[in-house]
């Protein structure tokens, strides 16, 4: 069948046991105004566990991304069908009754292009915490501290805490985002192409940074790069215009996709 | 945070949201503040004023009794100096305009240009009436007439009209310029048959901003000196001999409407003050009128409507 | 021939040299005799600015050969056309601060929390019915707030604080206030909107409110363009003249309280120019002084103002 050239690292889970369902999406279907973007979605976003969700540009890989912290609540014209069960607590992410609020402090987001606020670094990363209340100066250097250092940013910034986010560099300026990000110990991390605006050293960071939670944290992260998805993910689910083609272990996608068109994406056949 | 406290987090929200929505009640209070103003200064002119805007207010000139006096000679003198005005501003705007955005270089004169245009735009009225008094009256020796006061006026809303028709004509694509001038017409002729056509629309709406402006401009025309007790009109522009035109009203002393109603405004006489309330209230129907009209133009522009 | 026509006439190729020439020359010229124009239009505005400050400083001059400077600067009393006559600027320039802080008073935080509201909390709807109305409740003329003020605001007030006398600063300065509230509150917005979606969303996806995210995120991202617009209505108060003539009284007087009839800068250039002054004596030339003043303040303003809204707009 293929050769492995795009795997890098082995398999990193046996099949042994099944982990814990932290999320899944029943059905799940999401129109902008007219227009169907997502097509009865279902996928099971396993706890602790990266998720890596690939497919060809306008696949609806973002928008499916989005539900999850109802990102798009904030535009008028927006709908959603289906269900997104979270779990321990059952909660319909979608619900009409649950809050978007609630759902966003509890699921973080990274975003393609880092979004520093024009603020110090240290606030940067504290302004999670501040808007959950946290008032405590000691525990909130605490926690600071702890997230610079889950984002491998702390050598870095240890030094600068009050300088001005934007004088970081691009990859600085992503795994703040990535520390603001962790600083509220999420219950899913969501990354949305976190290194497309990367050059490759700082993607490469990231990757690792990615590795390094894995274990500790739900992740489900978007790419367009595949080799990027086999390198960093336990799951992997292909997306072609707005409909999950193929779900599976990374490894199994890669090595023996069960469908043609999943093989055909993978071998760069088209897209 | 395997389990998280959802109770808390659920308070948290509610409390963020209470502050959430106080601010949105606030924010709309501030702008019925603003509502409330508009309102009541239009119904409290049109409580006092509306029992005298009869046709004798519109043919009557002011006069020493409340009763008989009226706008005539205010709304002819408005009439004349925005005449003035608008001959003055719109040509002078435009070239200034066009020169600014296709022939300019990039050097320090234009910089200077540009400079000076945003400065001016901020310099108070009354200053432009003391450079009316200094330059126009007595050092041109154009005297305390109408010409004067166009003149002041135009300069006054000059900037008005040179950034309206600058970004009328930034909003034409590129591609249209290309296609003019690969035709082998020249810089002038592109201008001319292309630019200036497609933004007139867009100039008209800065004009009729310039001018609803202009029109409400009490301090410069004072300091020019416009009497406020006229009880003639300006020779008519029109005269029955040749050459049947005549200029002479240009030099013409006079009175426009604001200027009639800060008189009546000043006096404490009871009467006088519906004279001004209705003075005021065609005023500020005149400027809405003129604003709305813009304001209608500028939105059938946006949605790019076909005329 | 135009241009056009030329290139696609049939008989281009017979038409003597020496006439294509000819016409080409001419075009050119006329061409350039067009830019000129245009461009001595465009002077006009130079000239503008040239013919103020000659005349400003033509008068002052003269007026400052007959006044010192220390005097003008020091001198408590504003009297100058008494026999004994006094010219002390700081008496109007009292006037000028006293309406000018009442006004921003009102105008900066109504201004600044109906920015924030339209930019943050406004549905689409409702926002594309408040900027128009603003607009027009900016372009109400001036003389008519200034009857508002003295026929309306004042009575009101004074049912409110018994012995406020008929002219005062209160009054003037809060209907000036309302009428600077658009200026504040477009360009503040303008600098609101002008904060990439991107950065809203960071903060919503931490699950911060609409409040949280406008105060805490969008307001100091916009905060030059914020300082802009107050900066910018700051010189609108300044130099606004007719609602402080009308409402204020015209009587200068040497006061920081309200509730007091005071005199303007602006609104004493427009008493001496109802009166009859000759032309050349130094009444007449107090005007210029006092206009030069005026037009320092408001040119240092309008700079800082430009320059940081020049900031806001190179920063995204």
């Amino acid at each position: 069948m293929l050769t492995p050239a795009v795997l890098v690292r082995p398999a990193t889970h046996t099949d042994a046991e099944t982990p814990a369902t932290k999320a899944e999406a029943k059905d799940l279907s999401f129109y902008y105004g007219g227009f169907q973007a997502l097509k009865n979605i279902s996928m099971i976003l396993h706890e602790k566990k990266v998720t890596a969700l690939i497919g060809p540009s306008g696949c609806g890989k973002s928008t499916f991304l989005r539900c999850f912290n109802r990102m798009h609540d904030l535009y008028p014209g927006n709908r959603y069908e289906g269900e997104i069960r979270f779990h321990p607590d059952d909660t319909n992410l979608l619900g009409r009754d649950v809050d978007p609020i609630e759902v966003r402090m509890r699921i973080s987001m990274v975003f393609q292009k880092p979004n520093p606020f024009p603020k110090s670094i240290f606030e940067n990363v504290a302004y999670g915490l501040r808007v959950r209340g946290l008032r405590s100066r000691r525990a909130i250097e605490e926690k600071v501290e702890q997230a610079l250092r889950r984002a491998a940013l702390w050598d870095e910034a240890k030094d600068r805490l009050q300088d001005l986010a934007f004088n970081l560099s691009g990859g600085q300026q992503q795994r703040l985002c990535i520390a603001r990000a962790l600083a509220t110990d999420p219950e899913i991390l969501l990354f949305d192409e976190p290194t497309s605006a990367l050059d490759p050293i700082a993607t490469t960071s990231i990757e690792e940074l990615i590795h390094n939670l894995k274990d500790k944290v739900t992740i489900l992260i978007v790419t367009h790069n595949m080799q990027q998805a086999a390198r960093v993910s336990d799951y992997t689910a292909y997306m072609y215009l707005g409909e999950l083609v193929e779900f599976g272990v990374t490894d199994e996608i890669f090595i023996k996709p069960r469908k043609k068109e999943t093989e055909d994406y993978i071998t760069g056949r088209f897209g | 945070m395997e389990h998280p406290n959802l109770a808390a987090i659920r308070n948290l929200i509610a409390r963020h949201k209470r502050w959430d929505a106080a601010f949105a009640v606030f924010g709309l209070l501030c702008l019925m503040i603003g509502v409330l103003t508009f309102v009541s200064l239009f119904t409290e002119m049109a409580v006092n004023g509306a029992a005298r805007l009869d046709w004798d207010f519109f043919t009557n000139y002011p006069s020493r009794r409340a009763s008989q006096a009226g706008i005539l000679s205010a709304w002819v003198g408005s009439t004349l100096v925005m005449l003035v005005t608008a001959v003055v501003a719109v040509p002078l705007g435009v070239a200034s305009a066009v020169y600014l955005e296709e022939y300019a270089p990039k050097n320090w004169m234009t910089d200077i240009i540009e400079i000076n245009i945003t400065n001016l735009a901020g310099v108070p009225s009354i200053v432009y009436g003391l450079l009316a008094l200094g330059l126009f009256v007595y050092q041109f020796g154009l005297g305390q007439s109408i010409l004067s006061a166009g003149l002041t006026l135009a300069l006054l809303i000059l900037p008005v009209v040179i950034v309206a028709t600058r970004e009328a004509m930034r909003s034409i694509p590129q591609h249209i310029r290309e296609g003019a001038y690969a035709l082998g017409a020249t810089q002038w002729q592109t201008v001319k048959d292309h630019l200036l056509p497609y933004s007139s629309p867009g100039i008209l709406t800065g004009v009729i901003i310039g001018m609803a402006r202009a029109i409400g401009e009490t301090a410069p025309i004072i300091t020019i000196g416009a009497l406020t007790f006229i009880a003639f009109l300006p020779p008519s522009p029109v005269s029955a001999d040749p050459p049947y035109l005549s200029f002479e009203w240009l030099m013409s002393p006079f009175t426009v409407m604001p200027i009639q109603m800060f008189n009546w405004t000043s006096r404490p006489e009871a009467a006088f003050q519906s004279n001004a309330a209705a003075a005021g209230f065609v005023l500020v129907f005149m400027t809405l009128a003129m604003n709305g009209l813009a304001i209608w133009l500028r939105y059938r522009l946006r949605k790019n409507i076909k005329w | 021939m135009t241009a056009a026509a030329q290139a696609t006439a049939p008989s281009m190729a017979f038409v003597p040299t020496h006439t294509r020439l000819a016409s080409r020359r001419a075009r050119v010229i006329r061409e350039r005799i067009i830019e000129s124009v245009l461009f001595l239009a465009a002077l006009v505005s130079v000239f503008t600015t040239v013919g103020i400050v000659y005349v400003l400083v033509k008068e002052s001059v003269v007026f400052f050969q007959q006044v010192s400077i220390i005097d003008f600067l020091t001198d408590t009393q504003w009297t100058p056309l008494f026999d004994d006559a006094h010219f002390g600027i700081m008496v109007l320039l009292s006037g000028t601060l006293t309406s000018s802080l009442v006004a921003l008073a009102i105008a900066i935080p109504l201004g600044t929390v109906i920015a924030i509201y339209l930019s943050e909390f406004a549905p689409f709807k409702l926002r594309e019915v408040a900027k128009p109305f603003l607009e027009l409740l900016g372009g109400v003329p001036t003389i008519v707030y200034g009857y508002f003020a003295l026929l309306f605001v004042t009575p009101l007030l004074q049912a409110l604080i018994p012995g406020l006398p008929g002219f005062n600063l209160l009054s003037a300065g809060i209907v000036m206030g309302i009428m600077i509230i658009p200026y504040v509150s477009s360009i503040s917005e303008d600098a609101m909107r002008a904060v990439p979606m991107s950065l809203r969303e960071g903060s919503y996806a931490m699950g911060a409110t609409r409040y949280q995210t406008a105060t805490r995120v969008v307001v100091p991202a916009a905060v030059s363009g914020i300082a802009a617009a107050y900066i910018l209505g700051i010189s609108r108060a300044v130099g606004e003249t007719m609602i402080l003539a009308i409402a204020a009284g015209m009587q200068p007087n040497l006061t920081f309280n309200p509730l007091e009839p005071a005199a303007t800068i602006t609104a004493y250039i427009v008493q001496v120019a109802l009166g009859d002054l000759p032309h050349g004596s130094v009444g007449y030339q107090t005007i210029f002084a006092a206009g030069l003043t005026l037009m320092l303040f408001t040119l240092a303003f309008n700079i800082v103002g430009h320059m940081m809204r020049r900031r806001f707009r190179e920063v995204y």
